[in-house]
C-alpha cells in the first residue's frame, strides 16, 4: 500500500513539477488547448452536432429501419 | 432517390468534411516526421554524450510540441461530422470503421500521450535511455494512430472482410486480417506515413537553413540538416517506392480513379505515363462529362502500362472502357454494374417488405442471399451503383486530380534532390556558401505542404461520387439535416482552425526567432 502510495506521490509529483516549471510556449500552448476542448466538446458537440441516428430514434431498431428505408428508397 | 436529396446539402457537407481535413493534417504529418527525428537526434545524445546534441534534441521538441498540442482534438470534429452529417454512411460501416479506430484510441493514442509526457517534463527527473525510450514511443504511437485511421480510411475505397446484414443494415466484420491487410492500407500507410517524414525533414532543413541565413546556430543547424537530409533522401524515395505500389493497387482496385489521374480515355496496351501535360476540352462528351485532351505533354512510353501490370504491353482500360465496358478485356459497362446493383437493392426491398409482413419463409430465403458468395461478389458488390441515373455519373473531376497528382509528384521528386544537395553541401561543409539553396530550402516548407495536402485531394476527389467504393455514393451517405446548419459549422470551423493556424505559425515562429536555449 505504502509503495503504491508512494508511486502515486511520484506520479504526481512529476506532473505537478512538470506544469509549475513549464515554459511561456507551454502555457500559451495549454491555453489554447483548453479553449479548444471547450468549444470543441461544451460549444459544437452539444449544440451543432448532435448524432442525427441517436437524436431522431429511440432504439437501434428504429435507427436500422430509417437506414434500410434511405437505401431502398420507400419512403 | 439521387433527386430527392438537396445537392446543395450534399455540397456543403463535403466542403465542410474536406475543410476540417485539410487542417487536421496541416498538424499531423509534421507530428509524425519530426517525432521520429527527435529520436534519431536523442539517440545521438544517448550515445555519444554530447551536449550539443541534447540542446539541438529539445529545440526541436519545443517546435513538435507546439505543433502537437495545437493539432490535439482537430480530428474529433470529424468523427462529429459522421454522426451528424454523414448519419446513413456511419450507420451502414457498422464496426468496420468503429474498431480501428477504437483500436487506435486505446491503444496508440494512451501510448503517445502518456510518454509525450515524459519526453517534455522528463529531462533530468527520469534516466536518459527512458527518456529517450519514451521518444520513440511517442514517435511509434503517433504513426500507429496513422496506421489505424488509414485502415478506416482505406475500407472506404476497398470494402473488405465484411458482410452486410440486411436486418440491421450494417456491415459486419468477419475478417479483421482482411481488413487490417486490405492491399489499400498496406501501400496508404507505408505511402501516408513515409510522406509525413519527408515533410518533418523538409521543416527540418528548411528552418535550419533560415538560421544559417541569418548566421545563427550554425552549429545546430548543420548538425540537423544533416540528420534531417539523411532521413528526409531515405523516406523520399521509400515514398516513390511506395507510390508506386499504391499505383497498381490503385488499377486493380479503383480503375476509375486510376485513369482519371492520368485523364487516359481510351484504354492502351502500350500506355505512356504523363509526366506534365495541360488539359484542354476536345469537344467530345461522355454523357454531361467533359472528355480532355492532354496537350504539351512529355510521356515516358509504355511506363503506364510498366507501372499497373508490370509489363510494356500491358492494358490499361481508359474512362470510356470503364464506363461503357470492354468484353474483350472482362470489363463490365457501369450500366450492367446498375443492373447488378438494382438487383441487390431490390433484393433488399424484398426482405424488409417480407418482414413487415411476417412472411417467415421468404425472410429466409433472401436473408440467407446476403451470405451467399455468388451474390455477395456479383450483385451485392455493385450495391452503390444502382443509385445512379447515368453511367457518366461515376467519372471524378478529371482536371483536380489530373494536376493535383502531377504537382504532388513533381515536389516529390524535387524534395529528392533537396535532400541530395543538402547532404552534399553539408558533406563538404560548404552549405553557408550557397545561399540560393538555403533560401529554397526554406521556401520548401509551404511547398512540402502543398504536396501532402494535394496527397489526399487526389486520394478523396480522386475516389468521388463514392463515400465507400462501389457500395455507397455520397448523396446516400447524407444525414437528412438543414444545409444552413452545415453552413453554420462550416463557417465556425473555418474561423476556429484558421485561429489554431495563426496561433501555431505565430508561436512557432516566436520560438524559432528565439532559439535553442544556452
Amino acid at each position: 500500500m505504502t509503495r503504491i502510495a508512494s508511486a502515486l506521490r511520484s506520479f504526481f509529483l512529476f506532473y505537478y513539477e512538470g506544469f509549475r516549471t513549464m515554459s511561456w510556449w507551454g502555457k500559451k500552448v495549454w491555453l489554447i488547448i483548453i479553449i479548444k476542448l471547450c468549444i470543441i466538446f461544451l460549444v459544437l458537440r452539444l449544440f451543432f452536432f448532435p448524432d442525427f441516428l441517436k437524436s431522431n430514434f429511440r432504439s437501434d431498431g428504429e435507427r436500422s429501419d430509417y437506414v434500410i428505408e434511405q437505401l431502398t428508397g420507400n419512403k | 432517390m439521387i433527386e430527392n436529396i438537396d445537392l446543395s446539402l450534399v455540397n456543403w457537407s463535403r466542403a465542410q468534411f474536406a475543410l476540417t481535413a485539410i487542417y487536421h493534417w496541416l498538424f499531423v504529418p509534421l507530428t509524425l516526421g519530426l517525432s521520429f527525428i527527435l529520436a534519431f537526434m536523442e539517440s545521438i545524445y544517448v550515445r555519444t554524450g554530447e551536449e550539443i546534441w541534447k540542446k539541438i534534441t529539445k529545440f526541436w521538441m519545443t517546435l513538435f510540441g507546439i505543433n502537437f498540442a495545437i493539432g490535439i482534438a482537430t480530428g474529433i470534429i470529424l468523427e462529429f461530422e459522421f454522426g451528424t452529417n454523414w448519419s446513413n454512411y456511419s450507420w451502414f460501416v457498422g464496426d468496420i470503421f468503429g474498431a480501428p479506430l477504437a483500436v487506435e484510441g486505446i491503444l496508440a493514442f494512451f501510448m503517445e500521450s502518456t510518454f509525450v509526457a515524459v519526453m517534455f517534463f522528463g529531462w533530468n527527473k527520469v534516466g536518459k535511455k527512458f527518456h529517450l525510450a519514451s521518444t520513440w514511443l511517442v514517435a511509434v504511437g503517433a504513426s500507429l494512430s496513422a496506421l489505424w485511421i488509414l485502415v478506416a480510411n482505406s475500407w472506404m475505397e476497398n470494402p473488405v472482410g465484411m458482410v452486410f446484414n440486411p436486418d440491421t443494415a450494417r456491415n459486419e466484420m468477419n475478417s479483421f486480417r482482411d481488413v487490417i491487410l486490405n492491399p489499400v492500407a498496406v501501400d496508404k500507410f507505408t505511402h501516408t506515413v513515409t510522406s509525413g517524414f519527408v515533410l518533418g525533414s523538409v521543416f527540418v532543413v528548411g528552418i535550419s537553413s533560415w538560421f544559417l541565413l541569418r548566421h545563427r546556430e550554425e552549429i545546430l543547424a548543420r548538425k540537423s540538416i544533416l540528420i534531417a537530409g539523411i532521413f528526409g533522401l531515405i523516406s523520399s524515395l521509400a515514398v516513390a517506392l511506395t507510390g508506386d505500389s499504391s499505383a497498381r493497387t490503385l488499377a486493380q482496385v479503383q480503375p476509375v480513379k486510376f485513369a482519371a489521374m492520368e485523364a487516359l480515355y481510351e484504354g492502351k496496351s502500350d500506355a505512356g505515363l504523363t509526366v506534365i501535360g495541360a488539359l484542354t476540352d476536345s469537344g467530345g462528351k461522355i454523357g454531361e462529362k467533359t472528355v480532355y485532351d492532354v496537350r504539351l505533354k512529355i510521356v515516358i512510353p509504355r511506363m503506364l502500362s510498366i507501372m499497373t501490370t508490370g509489363e510494356g504491353n500491358g492494358y490499361v482500360p481508359g474512362l470510356k472502357d470503364l464506363v461503357n465496358g470492354n468484353p474483350d478485356k472482362g470489363l463490365l459497362s457501369v450500366s450492367e454494374m446498375m443492373e447488378r446493383g438494382r438487383y441487390a437493392r431490390q433484393v433488399l426491398t424484398d426482405y424488409k417488405m417480407a418482414k413487415e409482413i411476417g412472411d417467415e419463409a421468404s425472410l429466409a430465403a433472401l436473408g440467407a442471399r446476403f451470405r451467399e458468395q455468388d451474390f455477395i461478389d456479383n450483385y451485392f458488390r455493385y450495391f452503390g451503383y444502382s443509385f445512379f441515373d447515368h453511367p457518366w455519373q461515376v467519372i471524378p473531376s478529371v482536371p483536380v486530380i489530373f494536376y493535383s497528382f502531377r504537382i504532388m509528384v513533381g515536389l516529390g521528386f524535387f524534395f529528392i534532390l533537396l535532400f541530395v544537395l543538402a547532404i552534399f553541401f553539408q558533406s563538404r561543409k560548404t552549405l553557408e556558401r550557397h545561399r540560393w539553396f538555403l533560401w529554397i530550402s526554406l521556401f520548401s516548407i509551404p511547398l512540402v505542404y502543398l504536396a501532402s495536402e494535394l496527397g489526399w485531394i487526389v486520394t478523396e476527389m480522386g475516389r468521388q461520387p463514392w463515400i465507400i467504393q462501389n457500395l455507397m455514393p455520397v448523396n446516400i451517405a447524407v444525414s437528412n439535416i438543414s444545409t444552413g446548419a452545415v453552413q453554420t459549422t462550416f463557417c465556425l470551423f473555418a474561423v476556429l482552425f484558421t485561429a489554431l493556424l495563426i496561433a501555431e505559425v505565430s508561436i512557432m515562429v516566436r520560438q524559432i526567432k528565439n532559439g535553442p536555449k544556452h
